[in-house]
């Protein structure tokens, strides 16, 4: 079938919030984790920063990423009229 | 009317699991119970072993089928947080539940590599495949590429790839229930692998899909329970409070303070000092062998004839210098073995190296390739994650893409729970072994120490190198497995929960090499004898035929495990960047880029593993010695490295360069036809209105 214009708005947008998340997984993985050295310096309640960010910092913005990422999809999907329906 | 149905499905599941982990807490009790009557620790261990593996069995019974959507793919109605626990029972393995602890208390920093890797990639997951691959809704991996590109060419290439990469992680997860089971039951390890393979049978074999996912659930919930508790304990032992994620900075705090005494304490350097000159010496030897051996020889034979003609030698004394002239080397190649032993003792000579500091190396060059192999290796675990069949598979089980999203959410937060608690488990054992154990009497280890050498003295050994009757750091040598399974009993626990601990470890291992299993006997009946032998079989057929190769491939899985191959561990991680390399480039273009073609996935797919699988063959010593035949004891030198990269990280070059081809020959051959155009917008959108695409 033809996708209307619509359609398409609905892919953008969802490209859009894909690069986005993307890049603060890149930034939360890679840029935190090259600075390890540095962040060490900084002490928070006994953890060096950068060892606490790998182990457990980054880890909880990746389950947030993931479930905004669904909650805003979810959403989306209804407002471009693409949901699934109910089965 | 139907919602209601999945709704109701949901609330009979949350109740159904609910009873059943009330009736596991239950059982452990009882056994606890049992323990202070008298049972003792071997029929605990059985207990757990036949316990869990007949409930696995009697679930498995149970979600039996001859449906082929129910054996492929559960129906497509498991719910996104049920999806979620049995992909995080799938996806953590034996090495994750046991080993990774571990590797965090050796490795400190550099062991959060694994961490970050097995986490950040379903980041990956949830962004680029999974609601597009449950939309796409069909029954395997191979089976997207072989739609979307289009003939059996990629699709053989796709199914070539996926057993490849499952193949080497089933062997490694058989080989850890052996060990499990050897280890708890004292029943020999080839008899473990075939109860082991028994245990797994049970789970797929009658209901495929449907029956390894409820199984995977209930594994999660025992698996999960057996490794928060001992830590749980730990933490309030040593911090007064119930939650180690987050107060285990503390307790970092304090192994950073003992690291720094530990460095300067003069009996550790005594100890160290000892280990260095026996390096040494070893080393001039090996540069004369001969020389140095009949020097040694006539030293020790001396010795003897001495205390011999001493009148006054106590007979302790002789029987000793006895015992050191019979035990004497027999020539000089056994006497070359000792010393390249000995000269490796030069790694114990070091200080303790500081738990949280990231890339340690000898000047700026060193801690740089450090960094870069930290971070390459993070990538490659990540893109492998979000390529490994047998987890993508698990997303075409939910009724819907919008569950599917949610699953991958779920499958992350279960995952996490362990994830973020190993960190933690791994300091709070370093804070017990720092304080209590080093500075201790020889007189009174603790009996965790003596018990598990003896099981296996590879996992700990604590011997009084300079006679002082202490307890010195650099006396104490602990295997990487050993810092989990010693924690109930570091912690003051009762055995029972030693025996939880196995049987959780058993759940993680049994629940991955069922999901692999799975995948590799599904990908040879519905890829290659379903749609490329004999697309008219009927569904009777096709479900013998599957159920056939499974039997198949788990009898040769058990037996490749029952060899105990060397190096297994490295095959497993090679696991990931092949993976990564292979199924990543051609899966996420096939979505996002509607003008990748049939010749660019599969040279693409074909370039990148090539790339790996080469680069593994130049870095890596064993893979070097069988193609080029260059002994392993070689070092491989460091020119011989692209950029210093080492070959666990081998797809940091296949990745980009799978990319690359796809693009690249995409460009220069013509465009996939529309049908193809129509495939990847359906893929795209949830539900299209009048969309002629077929329906999920």
């Amino acid at each position: 079938m033809q996708l209307t214009e619509r359609h398409r708005e609905y892919w953008r947008k969802n490209v859009r919030l894909t690069v986005i998340l993307l890049a603060i997984w890149f930034i939360v993985t890679y840029v935190v984790g090259f600075y390890a050295r540095e962040l060490n310096t900084i002490t928070l309640f006994g953890w060096p920063l950068g060892f606490y960010m790998g182990a457990q910092g980054s880890l909880i913005i990746f389950v947030v990423i993931i479930f905004y990422y669904a909650r805003y999809m979810n959403k989306l999907d209804i407002e471009y009229g693409v949901a699934e329906e109910d089965k | 009317m139907a919602t209601q149905t999945q709704k109701q499905f949901f609330q009979q599941l949350k109740k159904y699991y609910s009873v059943y982990t009330g009736g596991f807490i239950g059982f452990v009790i009882l056994l606890a119970i049992a323990e202070q009557m008298g049972l003792t620790p071997k029929y605990i261990g059985y207990a757990f072993l036949f316990a869990t593996i007949s409930l696995y069995a009697v679930i498995g019974i149970m979600s039996r089928t001859a449906d082929v959507s129910e054996y492929y793919v559960a129906g497509r109605r498991v719910p996104a947080f049920f999806n979620g626990m049995a992909t995080g029972a799938d996806w953590m393995s034996a090495a994750s539940f046991i080993g990774m602890a571990g590797g965090l208390y050796i490795q400190g920093y550099d062991g959060l590599a694994f961490i970050l890797g097995w986490t950040g990639g379903y980041v990956l997951v949830a962004l680029f495949l999974a609601p597009y691959l449950r939309k796409f809704g069909q029954f395997t991996i191979p089976d997207f590429l072989g739609e979307r590109y289009g003939g059996n060419i990629v699709r053989s290439v796709g199914v070539f790839a996926a057993i490849l990469c499952s193949f080497t992680y089933v062997v490694a997860q058989i080989y850890g229930v052996g060990l499990i089971t050897s280890r708890f039951t004292g029943i020999e390890f080839g008899i473990g692998v075939f109860v082991g393979l028994g245990g797994i049978l049970v789970c797929s074999f009658l209901g495929g899909m449907r029956a390894v996912t409820w199984t995977q659930v209930a594994q999660y919930v025992i698996l999960i329970i057996a490794y928060l508790l001992p830590v749980v304990w730990l933490s309030v032992k040593i911090t007064n409070f119930p939650i180690p994620q987050l107060s285990y900075g503390y307790a970092l705090q304090k192994v950073t303070e003992r690291e720094k005494a530990i460095t300067v304490d003069p009996k550790e350097i005594e100890v160290r000092t000892i280990f260095k000159d026996k390096a040494a010496a070893a080393d001039a030897k090996l540069k004369d062998p001969a020389a140095a051996y009949a020097a040694d020889k006539a030293a020790t034979d001396r010795k003897l004839a001495d205390i011999k003609k001493d009148k006054k030698a106590t007979p302790e004394a002789v029987a000793a210098a006895e015992k050191s002239a019979a035990s004497f080397p027999k020539d000089v190649d056994e006497a070359k073995k000792q010393w390249a032993k000995d000269k490796g003792l030069a790694a114990r000579a070091a200080p303790p190296r500081p738990h949280a500091e990231a890339f340690p190396g000898k000047d700026e060059a060193a801690k740089n390739t450090a960094r870069l192999n930290f971070l390459a290796l993070v990538f490659c675990l990540m893109v492998g994650t979000a390529a490994l069949p047998h987890i993508l598979m698990r997303y075409y089980t939910t009724p819907s893409v919008k569950e599917a999203r949610d699953s991958v959410g779920w499958s992350l937060f279960f995952i996490f729970l362990l994830y973020f608690t190993a960190p933690a488990l791994a300091v709070l054992v370093k804070f017990d072994v720092y304080t209590h154990l080093v500075g201790s009497s020889f007189a009174d280890l603790p009996r965790w120490i003596a018990s598990w050498a003896a099981v296996d003295p590879t996992l700990v050994s604590v011997k009084d190198i300079n006679g002082d009757g202490i307890v010195q750091l650099a006396e104490i040598v602990l295997g990487q497995d050993i810092i989990v399974l010693a924690t109930p009993e570091i912690a003051g626990l009762p055995y029972v929960v030693s025996g939880l601990v196995a049987a959780g470890g058993l759940a993680a291992a049994l629940s991955t090499a069922d999901g692999l299993l799975l995948t590799i006997a599904n990908a040879l009946s519905h890829d290659v004898y379903y749609k490329m032998l004999d697309p008219h079989a009927s569904t009777q057929r096709r479900l013998t035929v599957a159920k056939v190769l499974l039997l198949v491939v788990a009898a040769i899985a058990a037996t490749v495990a029952a060899q105990k191959p060397a190096d297994i561990l490295f095959l497993v991680s090679a696991a990931f960047s092949l993976a990564a390399a292979g199924f990543f480039p051609a899966l996420t273009l096939g979505i996002f880029w509607k003008r990748a073609n049939k010749w660019g996935a599969i040279l693409g797919m074909l370039a990148g593993v090539g790339i790996t699988f080469y680069y593994m063959t130049l870095s890596q010593p064993w893979l070097r010695e069988l193609f080029y035949g260059i002994a392993r004891s070689v070092p491989v030198k460091p020119e011989d490295l692209w950029f210093g990269i080492s070959p666990i990280s081998a797809g940091i070059f296949g990745i980009p360069l799978g990319f690359a081809v796809i693009v690249i020959v995409s460009l220069l051959t013509p465009a996939p036809d529309k049908k193809v155009q129509e495939l990847i917008e359906h893929v795209r959108y949830p539900h299209l209105k009048g969309s002629a695409a077929r329906s999920s």
